[in-house]
């Protein structure tokens, strides 16, 4: 696969920019719970198309600045990111020739390591009250994982392929 | 990169905008350029070392405030996305406004007209009875302290985290926004500043779940605290015994204990009283007076520190000139 004709800086740096917007839209008060995180998504998507341009360290860095765009603890995004990115780096030959409901298996397990992560560094008190809708930006997700995919995809290989 | 950032933090704040440029850079090298080992250690390596920076972040984080310095340089790169993703309901709003027919213009107009009116009125009679108020507490030999000073921000339509009730307004440290300021709107206590950016500050709501506010009861000054409940519209009172003295009804207002939010403005309504005779404190649910989801303007409150003195001529003049009209 020719990710090296096909990666452009300019579509990564739009897509990470759109991802961490729609990440903090206001969504309409039932539904705000479901919003996932998009940015993982996009990083998710990138480290398997692009493993040699985008590593740990870009992922780091773009988990530094969620941070601060959300407010979270400086570091807690960055660790996530990271984590993920390494899983991706390490399974993406293999991932690549899964179909999309496998590698959906696989976005689960990740935004549950994610989601986990949160729950063990953040000692909010919300937290502790928010229940079980605390878990739902998993499943949504996943289930965003194709819509996700299928877009950067579009995004990434429109007039590129030669 | 916290190295790097140090470095960077260093440069007098008079060079902001030059800073800033070479943060963006430095960031804008390590997404695109990846410079960082560039075909030098294993994937194993580099998680490594992102996660004991990412630790050692958390915990710096956690024992000096020494990051907020960092905080605020990056945030410079991330309130222009906050900003646009704000833009598109801003403008519809907008566009909404500007399109309104010109007789529910003149309606609304000739409302407001008519409260600005009676405000005002109200207004003169506060006047008179908050000299009054100094008068007395001078008898009594007690300090007051009285005359804020507010700051109009304007709230960003972004969620920052879905269960924190958390926003955002336009105002940062620029203009001289710093923590743990009150915030209010037209009808009440909205929050506190939570964190102040420097183009940008996050305000913590009262129904926030790890928020509470000293209160008491505008009726007969009972003081207790009113928790967030993470639902927007309720408050939590754990803290009342089953006998004290409450009522459906009645106006919790901010009692100025703990010293962040200035003392006697309407903070929530109590809304139901559950008695539980079997525990030590009823089960009591306040609604705040505040349109925590509907106000767009926000104001932030700064305190005067200096109490106002006991006896001075001012005052008696500005008596004598009431008692003129």
């Amino acid at each position: 696969m020719p990710e090296n004709n096909t990666f452009s800086y300019g579509r990564y740096l739009f897509s990470i920019i759109f991802a961490m917007g729609l990440n903090i839209a206001a969504w309409p008060q039932p539904l705000a719970p479901f919003n996932p995180n998009w940015i993982l998504l996009v990083v998710i998507y990138w480290v398997l198309a692009a493993p040699d341009r985008v590593g740990i360290f870009s992922a780091w860095t773009i988990g530094l600045l969620t941070d601060v765009l959300t407010g979270r603890m400086l570091g807690l995004n960055a660790l996530i990111n990271s984590l993920v990115a390494f899983l991706c780096l390490r399974l993406h030959k293999r991932l690549r020739q899964y179909p999309i409901l496998q590698q959906g298996l696989f976005i689960f397990f990740c935004l549950l390591v994610s989601q986990f992560l949160i729950f063990w560094i953040t000692d909010s008190q919300t937290i502790a009250r928010a229940s079980y809708a605390f878990w739902l930006p998993v499943l949504s997700g996943t289930f965003f994982w194709p819509l996700v995919f299928f877009s950067l995809r579009a995004i990434r290989l429109f007039r590129r392929i030669r | 990169m916290s190295i790097q950032a140090i470095r960077y933090r260093t440069i007098p704040i008079i060079f902001c905008p030059l800073w800033t440029f070479y943060l963006t850079r430095f960031i804008f090298e390590v997404i695109v350029i990846n410079p960082l080992f560039a075909t030098g250690p294993s994937i194993n390596t580099r998680l490594l070392v992102a996660v004991l920076a990412s630790i050692a972040l958390l915990v710096a984080e956690r024992k000096s405030s020494q990051l907020d310095k960092l905080r605020s340089a990056l945030s410079m790169i991330t309130y222009p996305i906050q900003s646009i993703t704000d833009w598109p309901l801003h403008r519809s709003k907008e566009t909404l406004e500007s399109i309104q027919s010109l007789y529910n213009l003149k309606e609304e107009n000739e409302q407001l007209r008519q409260e600005q009116l009676i405000y005002k009125s109200q207004l003169l009679k506060y006047e008179a009875l908050e000299q009054e108020n100094i008068r007395l507490r001078a008898l009594l030999e007690k300090s007051f302290k009285l005359g804020e000073q507010v700051l109009v921000a304007e709230l960003l339509s972004v969620n920052l985290a879905p269960f924190e009730h958390v926003v955002v307004v336009d105002k940062g440290s620029r203009f001289g926004v710093h923590t743990q300021q009150a915030v209010l709107d037209a009808y009440g206590v909205v929050g506190q500043v939570y964190r102040a950016l420097p183009l940008s500050s996050e305000i913590m709501l009262i129904t926030d779940p790890s928020h509470a506010i000293p209160v008491q009861i505008n009726r007969n000054g009972l003081r207790t605290i009113a928790v967030g409940s993470g639902q927007i519209n309720r408050l939590l009172l754990p803290y009342l015994a089953n006998n004290a003295d409450i009522k459906e009804g009645d106006l919790l207002i901010s009692s100025g204990l703990g010293g962040i939010f200035p003392q006697g403005y309407p903070v929530a309504i109590v809304e139901k009283i559950i008695l539980q005779p079997n525990k030590p404190f009823a089960e009591i649910y306040a609604t705040p007076k505040a349109q925590l989801n509907r106000s767009r303007e926000l104001l932030i409150v700064w305190k005067s520190e200096a109490p106002i003195p006991l006896e001075t001529q001012e005052t008696e003049q500005t008596d004598e000139n009431h008692a003129g009209k």
